[in-house]
């Protein structure tokens, strides 16, 4: 399985609320609220940290769950929120700067 | 020297009519003098002479033609002209000079979306919003009931009592000041077809409409609440900024004004649950 880069699709609107991650696209105003799972990934979605670490780091960190199996559902959450549009990603690092989407 | 040259051309009259709603003075300019006596019925108590309008739009009237008025409507904004379009009519509009052009038949309906889409806009660059609800000023304090239809909101208008002052049964006109937000009246109907008055308060409270067995009031999530607000927001413009300036507006107003769940039966008891 190939590397896996974040970024936050600075074209859309998010916002953290009571602790549930609500997203709006700009392109059609549709409102995501994101799962736990989903929400770290949108935090951490920096452009240049790997979806391994990330779910090395975080993932495996919060929840009781086999690291290999974690990055398998990583993944395929990954591009489904890549889908929606709300996350972009890359199987090389995002340009510095490039990760603008706000993470709170 | 010789004597002028008789004019070859003849001027023709332009009519002027401004709709003020939410205290924004919208000036219609047309040369049909009957388009304008149809302006002036269905905007009666909504109008004004403001001298200096804040948008000011021609209208292009055309011949009539089968076009359906419920096709999809887009706003997009491109080198700083908005259009407006529709099946029913074409608008463009630049905030800049303030002016625009709408070109549709001589009916009221057209430029009733075309007034709802600019206000709409207008009001998410200043953190204020048009909403799916109807609204009532009691005691001094606004209301708005808001919900998708058949949440209620033409019930709770008719059930209002005599002390009540409807400001919509259908759409609500809300803007933002320093001191908090104040509701407007709108000429903008639902099924009550009943023009609101033209007066504004500041807002008390926003209601999501359920209908239920009892009348009683709730407090909701605040994550619920910016869901129940944004549901109900009027927003048609296909713009990324414009997007993340009414949600973050949206925050701000569930964080500023309370909004509550009202469940509802059919009675005119819940009013005294309001205000």
């Amino acid at each position: 399985m190939s590397t896996l880069f974040l970024s936050r699709n600075p074209r859309v609107a998010a916002r953290a609320l009571d602790g549930e991650m609500m997203i709006m696209s700009g392109k059609d105003s549709t409102l995501f609220t994101l799962n736990k799972t989903a929400t770290i990934l949108w935090q951490s979605a920096d452009g240049t940290t790997p979806l391994e670490e990330i779910v090395e780091k975080r993932i495996c960190a919060e929840f009781d769950v086999e690291p290999a199996e974690a990055l398998q559902d990583a993944v395929k959450l990954a591009h489904d929120l890549a889908g929606h549009e709300i996350l972009q990603i890359s199987d090389s690092p995002f340009q510095q700067g490039k990760a603008t989407g706000d993470s709170r | 020297m010789g004597f002028p040259l008789p004019q070859s051309t003849t001027a023709i009259e332009t009519l002027h009519f401004d709709v003020v709603i939410g205290g924004i003075p919208v000036r219609v300019n047309t040369g049909d003098p009957e388009f304008l006596a149809i302006l002036q019925n269905r905007y009666a108590g909504f109008t004004g002479d403001s001298g200096e309008p804040e948008i000011e739009f021609d209208i292009d009237l055309q011949a009539p033609k089968n076009i359906a008025d419920d096709a999809p409507v887009e706003v997009t904004h491109r080198h700083g002209r908005w259009c407006l379009a529709r099946g029913d009519f074409y608008a463009e509009w630049e905030p800049a000079s303030r002016k625009g052009s709408i070109r549709q038949t001589a009916n009221p309906y057209s430029i009733d979306a075309v007034l709802r889409i600019v206000h709409s806009l207008v009001l998410a660059r200043q953190g204020g919003f048009l909403m799916h609800s109807a609204s009532a000023i009691r005691n001094g304090t606004a209301f708005l009931f808001a919900g998708v239809s058949g949440a209620g909101k033409t019930t709770i208008s008719r059930l209002a009592p005599s002390d009540a002052t409807l400001l919509t049964d259908e759409i609500s006109y809300v803007r933002k000041h320093d001191s908090g937000y104040i509701a407007y009246g709108t000429p903008f109907t639902g099924e009550l077809a009943k023009l609101g008055e033209n007066v504004s308060a500041p807002l008390g409270a926003l209601y999501l409409l359920a209908q239920g067995k009892e009348n009683r009031i709730d407090p909701i999530p605040p994550a619920d609440a910016v869901r129940g607000v944004l549901a109900n927001i009027l927003f048609f413009a296909q713009d990324d900024d414009l997007v993340q300036s009414v949600f973050r507006s949206v925050f701000e107003f569930v964080s500023r004004v309370p909004v509550l769940r009202l469940t509802f039966m059919p009675d005119s008891r819940v009013w005294e649950l309001i205000g």
